[in-house]
């Protein structure tokens, strides 16, 4: 008997991978600003030095997005 | 069999689908474009590379103007310069540094900091268009430079304990080494070099890739699809605008975030206890 073929994806998996690698970054990158707005609202004079480690919060977080970025082009070939 | 039929007759009516003149997502290709100049030698020439080279020839030719005739008054010009001068010196480098270390670091942040920013602003100039920074190679050296800038930093001012302090953490019991060496070893010398060239890699390609798909599907919208999908044309325009001055923001951003993490390295280096 023949597979019938209901429904299907074309292209590359790999959009699918991102989007899975993307979430764990992007709940990341949230709780840090947040953190820091949250600080920032009770001692408003640290705001500079909250900024910059943000910033480096964001910086080390953001990271695991970009490795999963270049997943995809490490492993096409 | 008939679905399929069905489904094809709905395609084919879709503007995506359409052959002759179609819409061409962007791809990685838009990285590597044709070889201009010295074609078959190591030295190849290609936009990117004229572009990186232009960039470091403007660099140089606006701090040397810049900082040429420095008056006590500043005029604009020199008020420009020095507040971007300013900005490396007192909050990256004195910040995290002190002013000891920050002084002996500065001349190597300044430069990676503007290097970043000017390599990465190309990418929103009109008919530049591509940020020096969106092929891996300036990255990476960029990267190389830091990785050997922290390491020197921790060399230079604990010989002989920086490397047994930086993978085997004090105050830690000695079983626990097992599983803190490798992670150390792993994320100290080989994860920081290649996210701090990741990072900035990515980035820059990402931002590219959204604008020609901004502009592109513009494009084609307006002149290939026509009718009713010019109002799709006029979103997306909207968005490759918005998406613009989001790069702006991102090249910045990542240039301040490459001095910071480099500083950063180099603080963890030179701090008494690991």
């Amino acid at each position: 008997m023949d597979t019938t073929v209901v429904a299907e994806l074309t292209g590359n998996i790999a959009t699918v991978g991102y989007g899975l690698a993307a979430i764990g970054p992007a709940i990341g990158v949230g709780i840090v600003v947040g953190k820091t707005i949250e600080s920032v609202a009770r001692q408003p004079e640290l705001q500079g030095r909250l900024q910059t480690l943000m910033f480096l919060g964001i910086a080390f977080t953001e990271a695991l997005a970009f490795i999963g970025i270049a997943t995809y082009f490490i492993f096409t070939n | 069999m008939q679905e399929n039929e069905l489904l094809n007759a709905v395609l084919s009516h879709l503007p995506l689908a359409s052959d002759g003149g179609g819409f061409h997502p962007p791809s990685i290709d838009e990285f590597f474009p044709p070889v201009l100049l010295f074609e078959g030698t190591p030295f190849e020439l290609n936009r990117i590379m004229l572009i990186r080279l232009l960039v470091v020839v403007v660099l140089i030719v606006l701090f040397y103007l810049g900082t040429r005739r420095m008056k006590i008054v500043p005029g604009r010009f020199q008020s420009i310069i020095e507040m971007g001068l300013d900005f490396v010196r007192v909050n990256i480098a004195e910040d995290l540094l002190g002013r000891k270390d920050g002084t002996r670091f500065l001349p190597l942040l300044t430069t990676i900091f503007f290097l970043v920013l000017a390599m990465n602003i190309t990418g929103i100039i009109p008919f530049l268009n591509i940020a020096g920074t969106s092929v891996v190679g300036l990255p990476v050296v960029l990267a190389i430079v830091a990785y050997v800038a922290f390491i020197y930093a921790g060399l230079k001012k604990h010989p002989g304990t920086f490397l047994k302090a930086s993978l085997f953490p004090p105050g830690v019991p000695w079983p626990i080494y097992l599983i803190v060496t490798p992670i150390e070893l792993v994320s100290t010398f080989i994860l920081r070099p290649v996210t701090l060239a990741l990072r900035l890699l990515m980035n820059m390609v990402a931002g590219h890739l959204l604008l020609v798909l901004c502009f592109s599907a513009t494009q084609f919208f307006l002149f290939t699809a026509g009718g009713f999908w010019t109002l799709f044309g006029v979103g997306t325009f909207a968005f490759g605008f918005a998406f613009t001055v989001f790069e702006i923001l991102v090249a910045v951003l990542q240039a301040y975030v490459f001095t910071l993490l480099t500083t950063v390295y180099i603080q963890l280096a030179l701090a008494e206890e690991h």
